[in-house]
């Protein structure tokens, strides 16, 4: 059984951090249908169309009926284990650091055999397992092997966590905790064994509901910060980031209304200087010392968060420059991960619908709870994934922007999104 | 399926074995190695450049060059050329393209050729590229080559015919002993059971001795007609048979079996011999493994009793049941393609009368197995050829 994982020993600050290195990350552009998926936490293999065979590695063509129609279905991933290795020599400099190494070779129920990373609770071949895929260092999907059934500690697997952001001891750094999703965060966090809870708060002389109450958490320390203010974002930078092993930025501006209803660029302002700049100035203070630690032993730097909104995929109109800010956002984040991946730091982004918050409150319901918000995103790193879209809403836009991204345009247009 | 008979391999020779003798590394390049080769089989067969028709040529470190540059590169005018991209088949391929080649009249004298280098890297390189299902599926789980392949196939055949290390080690320890004549075998040292069990372990259950040595090294041999051969005093073999086969068996779900199964009983229907009338088995051993699965599917034992196999031979050129008489690659080591040719040009200088170690007494037919190219969780290429004694003039 994995022994549970033991809170990390002070470093030692003689010894030097290693350069982040990365498991191999080519991919042939069929296999990437795969790390689709995995970033939202699905196992898909193709299944052929016209056979309904299912094929591992993924190819071009069926390999029983030669058919190019091979769609993207989800694979419960149970199956027999039939052998097993631990590697202790590898070609690879991510993984030599690393051995040793355990995998195995899995016949799924569905079909096809599969190499696997494998957990170190799965007990000798033969035995029964569940594949599921990850997204390792690199960002690319890779099949892990489990016990069929959960069992204790299994999330301090150590190679498991090489796939997976749990905040379990470790050090987390919330944008703002003045709001109600992120005081929520800061509270499933601790949850969730974080160690050191770091909480901003702008204009610290007004105290808001609920920053004290986080405050008698013993993992909480508060600090003031406002992401508009280049000045204040260096200072607390200076004093925790380089030991911020996940960043949560919750800091949000949210005003309703589009362009007609609106005078002036005011608020519009606002929103793009808090959640689209502030973004930008925290990545840049923060972005390169959670680089630099990207392989930093058992507390290096793994994940950061943004907080964005279903909204950045799609223009709501009656919070048309909210999601316009949102979607600016969105681009930044995509730009953001492009430059973590060098160090393995995951870029997660959680795109909840409507959040019921005074912001929302002439929306109808389905919202979501700042709870709910909060538990989506510790799932998200538990399970290492890299989209997260939390709640009903969420989930109705996103298959409806898949079907038809125009259709739902016109949709939300006349007032139906939501 | 096969409608029509197959046509046999009567008047074609094969001869002159040729092998560069193998370096663990190599400044020099595939093109080079391959070239020495080329000027060996020139040299042994005393013959000039203009005198080969044929060229066939496998190496997996020519790249961005096939065998097309290659010609340019070597300055040969060859009216048929071919390029086998098959790893540790190559050799019974190239043996079966070449003989239909001059049997044909498309070529007469085909210069079989094979030939890789190995700098300090290269060896991880050619892992990280192999094909696109192992860049897919396979490297990214702890990039452990080929090692962690043939782990995963040890540990099944392990545990569900329980075969042991000691057996293995037995086959390695033989090797290794036939291995202590070869001159150009890069491992030199006697090797003990003891040391084989307590050497490190590479990838579970597979340990060092279980690994062959990737070096850089060439081999060839020439094909062409008796006649042929005979007007240049050439020693040669006869080609009794051969099969090959690719993707045997894709329903299976590890490879606990290889083409050689499919395909055996045409093998020695065509030779007219049996695998009780070989004097020496090469079998293609980058692990011992897959050396005892050549054994069984070959039909020199029934599936699943390689143990009982092992346990009852030495295994020595003197001995009984001569196999991989150089040492094979676990003890000479694994030149990339060039493995695929150790054992059938080891394989021709028993049967023309010129070991260059202990030679095997009265070989007369000989069996040469290949196997090769774990694109993605098994080899999908194996072959086999059943070779006689031709003219040792
Ligand atoms: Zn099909």
């Amino acid at each position: 059984m994995t022994a549970p994982l033991q809170r990390p020993k002070r470093k030692n600050p003689v010894v030097k951090t290693r350069h982040p290195t990365l498991p191999p990350w080519t991919r042939s552009r069929v296999a990437l249908g795969m790390t689709a998926a995995a970033a939202e936490g699905r196992f898909e293999l193709q299944r052929c169309e016209q056979c309904a065979t299912v094929q591992y590695p993924p190819r071009e063509a069926c390999c029983r009926c030669l058919s190019e129609e091979l769609p993207w279905v989800e694979i419960d991933g149970l199956g027999d284990l039939i052998s097993q290795t631990t590697l202790l020599h590898s070609h690879d400099l991510y993984f030599r650091e690393r051995v040793p190494w355990r995998l195995g070779m899995v016949r799924l129920d569905a079909g096809p055999t599969v190499v696997v990373h494998l957990h170190g609770d799965v007990t000798a071949p033969p035995a029964r397992v569940r594949v599921a895929c990850k997204l390792d260092k690199a960002g690319m999907a890779v099949l892990v092997g489990f016990p069929q059934e959960d069992v204790p500690n299994m999330a301090d697997d150590r190679q498991l966590r090489e796939f997976t952001c749990d905040p379990k001891f470790r050090r987390v750094f919330v944008t703002d905790g003045k709001t109600a999703t992120g005081q929520a965060v800061v509270r499933a966090l601790a949850a969730a064994g974080a160690e050191l809870i770091w909480v901003g708060h702008a204009e610290p002389w007004k105290r808001v509901p609920g920053l004290v109450d986080l405050q008698a958490l013993p993992q909480v320390t508060l600090l003031p910060l406002d992401v508009t203010d280049p000045r204040s974002i260096k200072e607390v930078a200076s004093q925790v980031g380089p030991k911020v092993d996940i960043l949560v930025n919750t800091a949000e501006y949210h005003r309703a209304y589009g362009i007609s209803t609106r005078a002036g660029t005011d608020i519009a302002r606002m929103e793009m200087d808090v959640n689209y700049l502030g973004l930008l100035r925290l990545a840049q203070e923060f972005g390169p010392v959670m680089k630099a630690r990207g392989a930093d032993g058992q507390s290096s730097a793994v994940a950061w968060v943004n907080l964005l909104s279903i909204f950045a995929l799609s223009n709501f109109p009656a919070h048309g420059t909210y999601s316009a800010s949102k979607a600016a956002a969105l681009s930044l984040a995509q730009c953001l991960r492009a430059e973590m991946k060098p160090a393995g730091v995951r870029v997660i982004n959680v795109f909840p619908g409507p959040i019921d918050d005074e912001w929302n409150q002439l929306l109808p319901p389905p919202k979501l709870s700042p709870q709910a918000v909060a538990n989506a995103i510790v799932a998200a790193l538990r399970d290492g994934l890299e989209d997260v879209y939390p709640g009903d809403v969420a989930q109705e836009w996103r298959t409806r922007l898949k079907e038809s991204a125009k259709g739902f345009e016109r949709e939300l247009a006349a007032g139906s999104g939501t | 399926m096969t409608s029509r008979r197959r046509a046999d391999y009567r008047g074609v020779a094969v001869a002159v074995p040729v092998t560069i003798p193998y370096v663990r590394y190599s400044t020099k390049s595939a093109h080079w190695w391959i070239a020495r080769a080329l000027a060996g089989l020139l040299e042994g067969a005393g013959i000039s450049k203009a005198d080969v028709d044929g060229v066939c040529v496998s190496g997996f470190l020519l790249f961005p060059d096939t065998a097309v540059g290659l010609m340019q590169h070597l300055g040969v005018t060859p009216r048929w050329l071919d390029h086998i991209p098959m790893g540790g088949n190559s050799g019974v391929v190239a043996l079966r393209r070449a003989a239909r080649a001059v049997q044909a009249g498309d070529a007469e004298v085909v210069a079989c050729l094979a030939g890789d280098t190995n700098h300090v890297d290269s060896f991880r390189q050619t892992v990280a590229s192999f094909s696109q299902f192992a860049r897919d599926a396979v490297y990214p789980y702890g990039s452990g080559g080929p090692n962690a392949s043939f782990a995963f196939l040890t540990d099944y055949v392990m545990r569900t015919t329980g075969i042991t290390r000691e057996d293995y080690g037995k086959l390695c320890v033989a090797q290794r002993t036939n291995a202590l004549s070869f001159p150009h075998a890069l491992f030199k040292k006697p090797l003990t059971l003891g040391e084989y069990l307590s050497a490190r372990p590479i990838a579970e259950p597979l340990h060092l001795f279980d690994c062959v040595m990737p070096c850089a090294g060439a081999e060839a041999f020439l094909v062409t007609t008796e006649e042929r051969a005979k007007s240049w005093s050439l020693p040669f073999a006869r080609i009794l048979g051969t099969i090959e086969r690719h993707n045997a068996y894709p329903e299976d779900p590890i490879q606990y079996r290889g083409g050689w199964a499919m395909d055996r009983d045409d093998l020695y229907a065509q030779a007219g011999v049996g695998p009780e009338d070989m004097d020496l088995v090469q079998v293609y051993d980058d692990y011992p493994v897959i050396s005892a699965m050549q054994l069984e599917d070959l039909g020199f034992c029934p599936k699943g009793e390689a143990q009982a196999f092992i346990r009852s031979h030495t295994f020595n050129n003197e001995g009984s049941f001569p196999l991989n008489t150089s040492g094979g690659q676990l003890s000479v080591g694994q030149a990339g393609a060039a493995g695929g040719y150790l054992g059938l040009v080891e394989a021709l200088r028993q049967l023309t009368g010129r070991p260059l170690g202990v030679a095997v007494p009265d070989a007369e037919h000989a069996l040469v197995s290949g196997f090769g190219m774990i694109n993605y969780d098994r080899g999908l290429c194996s072959g086999a050829a059943v070779l006689s004694r031709g003219s040792v003039a």
